[in-house]
Parts: C-alpha cells; sequence; structure tokens
C-alpha cells in the first residue's frame, strides 16, 4: 500500500505528461485534416458504437515525398555532427575541470552552466549581431582586408549555435565521471611503465566511454528535433524536422501530417538511443 | 656494509601545514623484507608515493642502488607498486592486466604470454586468465594484483597494505605465501602495515614510523624485545611503560613499583621502563620488595589464548597483565601478588 503510495506521483506524471499526449498524437496521426477548431476529423467517431472513420493520408504523404525523408536525414545528419563537435570540446574541458585544485572545481562547473542564466533567444541575437554581413566579425575582417564573408545564415552559423547551446549538457556527465574516476588506476599504469598519453589512451578514455556516450546522447536527441537555431541561424535550404513540423503545424494547419512527422521522429531517435545505451553498458 | 637498494636521506614532505615527513632517513638492504610500520598519519603511506614518484618531496633525496630518483617520473622509476585497493583495470582481462606492464616496454607477444602464464601459475590462477576482475574473490585480486606489480620483475617492490582487504583468515595464509614469493624472487619488499604482527611475522626488518619519522629500525625480535622508545613499547605488544628517578642503589622508583634493572642506571636521573605484559606473573603471598608489586584486579578480559587483566596500583597506575590460560582467572576486586624478572625490564631512551 505504502509502496502505491509512493509510486502514484511518477505514474500520474507519466500517464498525464508522457503516455496520454502520445495516445493523442498517435490518434491526430491517423486523423484527416479538415476545417474547423482543432484543424481535423477526428479518426474514431461515436455512432452507436466506435467507428473508424480515419485515415492514413497523412502516413502516406511522409512516405511518398522526399521532403520530409530529406528532412529526417538533415536532422540526424546535424545532430550526430553537433553532438560530435560537443563531445570533442566537452571531453578536454571536463577532463580540466575534474583535474582542477578542489576550490576551483565548483567555481569552473558554474562557468559552464552561466549562459542557462541568461535568456536563451538574447543569446542567438548576440549570433546574429556577431555573424551579420555587417556585424563585429566582418567588421574586423574587413579591416583585415578579407571579407566581408557570408557567415550568418550558413552551416557554419548553425553550428556554433548549436554547439554553444548543447555543450553544458555534454560537460556535466563527462565532468562527473572524470571527477567520481579512481585515480589509483592512472597511477598504477604510471607505474607500470606507460607514459602519460599512453595513460590516457589506455585507462582514462575507456573507462570513460559510458559517460562519453551518455554525454553524446544528451546531445544528439535534443538537437534531432532543434527548431529555433536551424530558424535563427541557418541555412534557408536546412530544412530539419523541426522546422518542417513547425510549418506543417502553424502555417499549413496540416496538424495529422505534423503529429505523424512527431512520431516518426520518436521512432527515428529510438534505435541510436538502445544503441548507445548497450555500448555504455558493455563499456 | 654493501650498497642500499634504497636509501632514503632527510626526507620531508608537507600536506599544506599538515608535515607527513620530516627528514627521514632510512634503508632498505637488497633482498630484504623491510615492513614499515606505524599508525595513521605516520607518514607510512606517503613515503612509498614518494619513492613511487605520485608525489614530489619538499626535501631530502632517494636513490635506488645509487642513483637519484629526483626527477625521474613514475613511469621511468624500476620500482613497482601494489596498491591497498588493488588498482586492476576493471576494463582488462587478468591475463591483460598482468601483461599491461610488459606491453608497456615491447616485449615480443610470445615472451608476454610465457611470463604472463608464469606469474600466473605462481599464485595458481593460470584458469582465470581470460576473466575481468570483478569476476574474481577478493583473494583472487589480492594476487592478480601481487604478480601484476611483480611480472617486469621490480628490483623494488611497493606494497601498501598488501593484506588489510582480506578476511582474517586468508590473512595469515597469504602473508606467508607474500613472503615465500619474496624470497624466490629475490626483489626488495618495501610493506606499509598498521597490524604489529603482520609486520613480526613476515618481515626481515621493521621500521616503526612515528609522526614522519623513524622511531626505530631493527629485526622484529629485536624491535620486540628492546624498544627503543615508548612509542614502540607501546605500539609493539602493547607493553607496560613505568617512569621514575633512579635512587642510589640504580633501582628505580616508579611509583608503587620499585624496578631493579639488570645493568643498573645513573642514580638521579628519570628512566622510562618498558614491561611486557606476558612477563608478569602471578606469585603467591606477598610481592617481592624489588621486581614486584600488590595491586587490586580492576578488570578482566578473555583473549582466546589467555586473560588481559588491568590491575589498579596503589599509587593509581595500571598494568597490562596477561595470565595464560589454565588456571582459573580471580575476581575483579581481589588482592594480587605480581612479580617479573629483572631481564623483563628495558630501558627506553625517549
Amino acid at each position: 500500500m505504502r509502496r502505491l503510495l509512493i509510486l502514484l506521483p511518477p505514474l500520474a506524471w507519466l500517464l498525464l505528461l508522457v503516455a496520454a499526449p502520445l495516445l493523442i498524437l498517435g490518434l491526430i496521426a491517423f486523423a484527416e485534416a479538415g476545417p474547423g477548431v482543432p484543424p481535423f476529423i477526428p479518426p474514431v467517431a461515436w455512432a452507436g458504437g466506435p467507428a473508424w472513420q480515419g485515415s492514413l493520408e497523412s502516413l502516406g504523404t511522409l512516405i511518398a515525398d522526399p521532403y520530409y525523408l530529406e528532412a529526417f536525414l538533415r536532422s540526424l545528419l546535424t545532430a550526430f555532427v553537433t553532438a560530435a563537435l560537443c563531445l570533442l570540446l566537452a571531453y578536454p574541458m571536463a577532463l580540466g575541470i575534474a583535474g582542477a585544485r578542489p576550490s576551483w572545481r565548483l567555481p569552473l562547473l558554474l562557468l559552464v552552466l552561466l549562459p542557462f542564466w541568461t535568456g536563451f533567444l538574447p543569446r542567438l541575437g548576440a549570433w546574429i549581431g556577431l555573424l551579420r554581413d555587417g556585424g563585429w566579425v566582418n567588421g574586423v575582417l574587413c579591416l583585415a582586408g578579407i571579407g566581408p564573408l557570408r557567415l550568418l545564415y550558413s552551416d557554419l552559423a548553425l553550428y556554433l549555435g548549436m554547439v554553444h547551446a548543447y555543450l553544458p549538457f555534454a560537460v556535466l556527465p563527462l565532468a562527473t565521471a572524470l571527477l567520481r574516476r579512481d585515480t589509483s588506476l592512472e597511477e598504477a599504469a604510471a607505474d607500470l611503465g606507460a607514459k602519460p598519453l599512453t595513460v590516457f589512451g589506455s585507462v582514462t578514455l575507456p573507462l570513460s566511454l559510458p559517460a562519453a556516450a551518455s554525454a553524446f546522447l544528451l546531445v544528439f536527441i535534443p538537437a534531432a528535433g532543434e527548431f529555433v537555431i536551424p530558424e535563427l541561424l541557418g541555412p534557408p535550404e536546412a530544412q530539419l524536422v523541426g522546422r518542417v513540423l513547425w510549418g506543417e503545424f502553424f502555417q499549413n494547419r496540416d496538424w495529422p501530417l505534423a503529429a505523424a512527422l512527431a512520431l516518426a521522429l520518436l521512432l527515428l531517435l529510438l534505435p541510436p538511443i538502445l544503441l548507445f545505451q548497450r555500448l555504455g553498458r558493455r563499456a | 656494509m654493501n650498497l642500499a637498494l634504497l636509501a632514503v636521506r632527510g626526507l620531508t614532505k608537507r600536506f599544506g601545514a599538515a608535515l607527513a615527513l620530516d627528514g627521514l632517513d632510512l634503508e632498505v638492504r637488497p633482498g630484504e623484507f623491510l615492513a614499515l610500520l606505524g599508525g595513521s598519519g605516520s607518514g607510512k603511506s606517503t613515503l612509498l608515493r614518494l619513492v613511487a614518484g605520485f608525489e614530489v618531496p619538499d626535501a631530502g633525496r632517494m636513490l635506488l642502488e645509487g642513483r637519484d630518483l629526483a626527477g625521474l617520473p613514475p613511469h621511468a622509476r624500476p620500482v613497482g607498486m601494489m596498491f591497498q585497493s588493488y588498482a586492476l583495470f576493471p576494463h582488462l582481462t587478468v591475463f591483460d592486466n598482468v601483461a599491461y606492464g610488459l606491453r608497456r616496454e615491447g616485449t615480443a607477444r610470445a615472451e608476454i604470454g610465457r611470463r604472463v602464464g608464469e606469474a600466473l601459475a605462481m599464485v595458481g590462477l593460470e584458469a582465470m586468465a581470460g576473466r575481468k576482475p570483478q569476476q574474481l574473490s577478493g583473494g583472487q585480486r589480492q594476487r592478480v594484483a601481487l604478480v601484476r606489480s611483480l611480472v617486469k620483475r621490480p628490483r623494488l617492490l611497493l606494497l601498501d597494505e598488501p593484506l588489510a582487504a582480506l578476511d582474517a583468515g586468508l590473512r595469515e595464509r597469504t602473508g606467508l605465501e607474500l613472503r615465500a614469493l619474496q624470497r624466490r624472487t629475490g626483489a626488495g619488499f618495501v610493506m606499509v602495515t598498521h597490524d604489529q604482527a603482520e609486520a613480526l611475522a613476515l618481515a626481515d626488518r621493521i621500521a616503526v614510523l612515528e609522526a614522519g619519522r623513524l622511531a626505530q629500525c631493527g629485526p622484529p625480535a629485536e624491535l620486540y624485545e628492546r624498544p627503543a622508545t615508548r612509542f614502540v613499547a607501546r605500539f609493539l605488544g602493547a607493553a607496560n611503560v613505568l617512569e621514575g628517578k633512579v635512587r642510589a642503589d640504580g633501582a628505580v622508583e616508579a611509583g608503587a613499583c620499585r624496578l631493579a634493572l639488570p645493568h643498573g642506571a645513573a642514580p638521579g636521573e628519570t628512566l622510562a621502563v618498558a614491561l611486557r605484559p606476558e612477563r608478569i606473573r602471578l606469585l603467591p603471598g606477598a610481592p617481592p620488595v624489588a621486581n614486584g608489586v600488590g595491586g587490586v584486579l580492576r578488570d578482566i578480559a578473555y583473549r582466546g589464548d589467555g586473560w588481559m587483566a588491568l590491575v589498579a596500583l596503589p599509587d593509581g597506575a595500571e598494568l597490562r597483565v596477561a595470565l595464560p590460560v589454565g588456571a582459573a582467572p580471580p575476581d575483579p576486586g581481589s588482592h594480587l601478588a605480581l612479580g617479573w624478572p629483572a631481564e623483563a625490564l628495558v630501558a627506553l631512551h625517549a
């Protein structure tokens, strides 16, 4: 009885805020778009009993039109590159924090988190100001006789923004794992004749792989559905799932197609999540 | 005397305001088993970490076979170390753990296979070569850690509490195996321990550390029978330490006890004398005037191989007395007459 009481809040949370929305999303995905508020005809009607009046049209569109497939592939690629860049930058940062004097560690971690304390949109606005044709970066480049270059609305700007926004998510799990590591293992390796780089490659790095996998995932998953950064900084041709979804929902008011897109993204993200979890467990 | 395997001169190490080692001088002879004995904070583990190169001394020198170790990084020091936690690599098999040091030397594959096989056979773990450390028992892990540090045949092996993590039953046998392995390899062993019984049983010589300094160094029997200081006397075998002025006839007047030392002492000086609990006997009748005292039994505890009695003396001091089993133990509160031979008394220098 007491166990049930303890489990009730998380269970209610999961039912109300995860399972129920997913169910509604699934129903909308099988509905037919139509005029009205909300702009679709419910797939199941009540006429003396439940009667099916949904359609598979949205799912069909998703598969038939290469536009959507391309958006998915682009999103996965963008998320992968973002996560890889974050991991490459975060690992040395985390190693530095873990190796710092104890009194320095907390301030350094807080510095990593500091961007979270200011608004997300103003920070992106700052990037726009830096990168636009008449911006600061191009101003300096012009003084040096180069440019102006087209920096804003490019892949460079997109990845600058993505890495900037997601880096803390990669630093935190890595720093935690590296702080908790048993340094006597590294001492043992050195004592057995391993030079510092060999110690890192044969002991520190392999033992931190599970943390690296979770850092990668923590960036990859939200990055795959990112909408704001590609919209504000990315090139116009970068039609990522987040942007396409937004367009279908708010501009075309095609809720069933938007719902089908959201479900497909969820399904696409499952395999990498399971793969990384298994990698993490094995390492 | 032949060249020391390891010579430590005036070694000093501070951690912030705390002085871990305070001008320590120590020598390890080739092929000897030296135990570093001391309480927590005595600096014994710090000494190992300095010799292995994990810490840098604030002052003093360390010479390994005459060669100064200063400035040599850990990987370049021909010194092996066995960690108290064993520090086995959890992501490598037993074989790869033991082979790790040989691979860093660039030893040929076949040679590595042969030497790792030999090393594992030495401790009866050939069948475990393919397992990961977490699939082994505590005793097996201890042996893997030991042969991993020995497989490179270091001239000097440092062991940080190598038996501390084992069950009491396993500890004695493993200790004897450790010493047999030391004899076979001929390497010098320096073993840190806080367990005096372990040090007495295994070591050729014991170095007792107190507050970062060497209190006494010598063979176990010498340290036990002729402790130089109060600390050594109390730390090894929990001796009674009695203190008093030397009288005109050479006996020491220590409270209620009159101690007649075998060699006498200079009259007038204050002297501390060690008296081991097991050298004190229960006497029938009245105690002798010298080397005897009467007291009241305050408390008594059974210890399996005998009784440990706490006897209150008329001057308020207490004597620890070890009584053999067999005779019925006296009741608390009863008056006892105690006596001891003159040879049991050891004058202490500090």
